[in-house]
């Protein structure tokens, strides 16, 4: 009686004449910590069509229930993470590679995806114009997905607008000055190229013309704007974060040093008003532990955990290039052949969130959010990227306690070394 | 009117969530014949949601083959707002257990017509044969659901006006604008409760202790309304000792000492969930003497 009765029922319903339902099958995580609004909490993630759903609306709208369930082992479940600033990895470089950018790219997003960096800039060094005008639009935004992996949000083009005196790897004779405004950056990049292409771009305020282009560049772009490779003094760095520079390139590297008078760039986390995002790079060689602390406890809110690895991460030791540079890699150090000039990292981002907790002794969530929720609120992409919240890319790690990727999602769909094939560049 | 007194909250929950598993699995629900369990939101039954969940997870209940009901829901809030009742009943039960989406009642504050609405609700209770198990909480002044003191014994599902300290109550979960908190409600009345073959009431605290001395050693009153449990032919309350601060010493020993009996001289394992014998006796026969 109950079941036939219950069916005729079931039109009269309030919940049953809503919305039809949503095509795709509904996959649940359960058994798991969920990192959501600065917790983690003990819960379930749903996801549908390659973005995270709201349960409630799944429930009591469509009256379904999940067609998959993801046992988690009681780990945690974190956004992808973004990594604001990678040269290259695999042996693929994004400026040096320019005649096979494409498979470069390719490469190094499936590579990366497996590491659990499920979205990141691809990042160039100061180059000439003829240089971005054709590697840059391999660069821009593209989504993620197990065919194509992690997702690109676009280029960090880092230089050549920067101080020859903190110019650190980059290759002197490239860099610019941008006394003709905006146009020496039609002219060096192509404005278009930017907006299309590219998500930030690395400057120094104190550069001739850059401090009064800052707002100009924004405005014909839409791109943001990062202080770095810089010797700007604190009246010039305020002035570029007031203008518009959102982000601080790896903190403490390629600047001069804390000064109590003039601070300069790295004083902006002390700024009383509004203070800039900053990446920075935990591989405990480009920045001290003790450091990194001082920066995480000046401006938590503002910590980027970046990589700035370069064409040899997940490589053996040995000499390699960057750009047009030798470097020498030995034990996680990358050096210019012959000096001891740091020429970026073979660190991944994975590695970044574990040692951040272990200089600063920070907990869980936040280092996952310097990894993952900050990154995206610098680029202002929280609508889709770094959080878990409703409607998001369902961008998804599984970690285990010591924050060891156990499993990734890209786009809902899992990214294994069976589905994901990549390969690596053999370098001399 | 069975009464179960145990130490506190915690072991009030511990009682219940294994009374209803074990009502559940004796039932032996199936698609065509599903355990239909009448369920309340509030603070009371939050610790049994929490077992039951836990009974699920661990795999030894399921809710495949339960249809629940629940008692109330405000008008006019949105379903997905954090204080709705459906918000509270998804997120403490429903979204950590196996229950097909097709088998939860809640009644729509949002309808276009509520009078509507409660006629539905009541036809498809009547549509499963009726509730068979209700488990309640109770208010301070004594009611359940949303019957306040006054409602009538026999009331229906129906709209109901919320009185005045009761939305000063709830400003608290409004970001304490009071205009903010709903002013009607739609609930099942206490005749729909009473219809159930069982009912079950949750009492905790110290501040529902008179409630409780109201409701099952005066008479039956219509201004404390759990009073109309006394009436029903299988009825539970399972409390805390704080709840029972202003009962008899006589009534709380007389509770008492039943448990002591069933469990030192009868035996657990000759008795049923309700009390009844199962079966013929094992336990030693009274020598005749001589």
């Amino acid at each position: 009686m109950a079941a036939a009765s219950t069916h005729s029922h079931t039109s009269n319903d309030a919940r049953a004449d809503s919305k039809p339902s949503s095509s795709g099958p509904i996959t649940q995580f359960y058994n798991c910590r969920v990192l959501r609004d600065h917790q983690l909490v003990d819960d379930s993630l749903y996801i549908q069509n390659g973005k995270i759903i709201d349960p409630a609306k799944m429930f009591w709208d469509e009256q379904r229930i999940p067609d998959v369930r993801i046992d988690c082992k009681g780990g945690i479940v974190s956004p992808g993470y973004i990594d604001l600033q990678i040269n290259g990895a695999y042996g693929f470089d994004f400026s040096n590679d320019t005649d096979i950018i494409e498979e470069a790219v390719s490469n190094i997003s499936k590579g990366l995806l497996l590491q659990g960096c499920t979205a990141y800039c691809p990042t160039t060094v100061s180059s000439r114009p003829e240089v971005y005008h054709k590697v840059l639009a391999h660069l821009g935004p593209r989504a993620g997905s197990i065919e194509d992996g992690a997702t690109i949000l676009g280029a960090h083009v880092e230089g050549p607008f920067i101080s020859p005196q903190k110019k650190g790897a980059h290759e002197l004779a490239t860099l610019r000055v941008a006394k003709n405004g905006l146009a020496d950056f039609e002219e060096c990049y192509g404005l278009n190229n930017l907006r299309k292409y590219a998500a930030y771009v690395t400057m120094a305020p104190e550069v001739e013309g850059v401090l009064e282009s800052i707002p100009k560049l924004i405005k014909a772009t839409g791109i943001c704007i990062s202080s770095g490779h810089s010797n700007a003094t604190s009246a010039v760095a305020n002035k570029a974060h007031t203008s518009g520079a959102n982000m601080i390139t790896h903190l403490f590297n390629a600047m001069h040093a804390f000064h109590q008078r003039d601070p300069g760039v790295i004083g902006l986390l002390g700024a009383s008003e509004s203070r800039p995002f900053y990446g920075i790079i935990c591989d405990g060689i480009h920045v001290h532990p003790h450091s990194v602390m001082i920066a995480y406890y000046a401006h938590p809110a503002g910590a980027c955990l970046v990589t700035d690895a370069m064409s040899a991460q997940s490589l053996p030791d040995g000499f390699y290039k960057l750009g047009e540079m030798d470097v020498d890699v030995h034990g996680g150090h990358v050096y210019i052949k012959g000096t001891n000039t740091i020429a970026g990292s073979v660190i991944t981002m994975a590695e970044c969130v574990r040692n951040f907790i272990k200089f600063t002794g920070a907990s869980k969530v936040e280092a996952l959010e310097n990894a993952t929720l900050h990154p995206a609120q610098m680029l202002g992409i929280t609508d889709r990227k770094g959080t878990l919240d409703h409607g998001a890319d369902a961008d998804i790690l599984v970690l285990d306690d010591n924050l060891f990727v156990q499993r990734v999602f890209v786009a809902g769909q899992e990214a294994t070394e069976e589905n994901v094939k990549f390969t690596k560049k053999a370098l001399s | 009117m069975r009464l179960v007194i145990r130490s506190d909250a915690g072991t009030v929950a511990d009682y219940i969530a294994e009374y209803i598993k074990q009502r559940i699995i004796q039932f032996e629900p199936t698609p065509e014949k599903p355990f239909v369990i009448g369920l309340p939101t509030g603070s009371s039954p939050v610790g049994v949601y929490k077992r039951l969940v836990q009974l699920c997870t661990d795999g030894s209940l399921s809710f495949k083959n339960v249809v629940t009901f629940n008692m109330d829901e405000y008008v006019g809030l949105p379903r997905d707002h954090p204080e709705s009742y459906h918000s509270f009943m998804w997120n403490h039960l429903f979204k950590h257990i196996d229950i097909p989406p097709e088998n939860v009642n809640i009644l729509n504050g949002n309808a276009d017509d509520l009078q509507a609405e409660c006629e539905r609700y009541e036809a498809k209770i009547q549509s499963y044969g009726g509730i068979e198990l209700f488990l309640g909480g109770i208010g301070p002044d004594g009611h359940i659901a949303f019957n306040e003191p006054g409602s009538s014994l026999q009331s229906r599902t129906r709209v109901k006006t919320l009185a005045y300290e009761t939305i000063i109550a709830n400003a608290r979960f409004f970001g304490g604008d009071v205009s903010k908190v709903p002013k009607l409600a739609l609930t099942v009345g206490v005749g729909t409760v009473m219809d159930a073959r069982e009912v079950v009431v949750i009492i905790t605290g110290a501040n529902k202790a008179i409630a409780l001395a109201k409701c099952i050693e005066e008479g039956v009153n219509h201004m404390w309304t759990v009073s109309a449990i006394q009436t029903h032919p299988r009825s539970l309350v399972v409390c805390d000792d704080d709840a029972t601060l202003e009962l008899h010493v006589k009534t709380v020993r007389y509770f008492k000492s039943i448990e002591q009996v069933q469990d030192e001289m009868i035996g657990r394992e000759n008795l049923g969930l309700y009390g009844q014998v199962a079966g013929p006796l094992r336990y030693t026969a009274i020598p005749s003497g001589n």
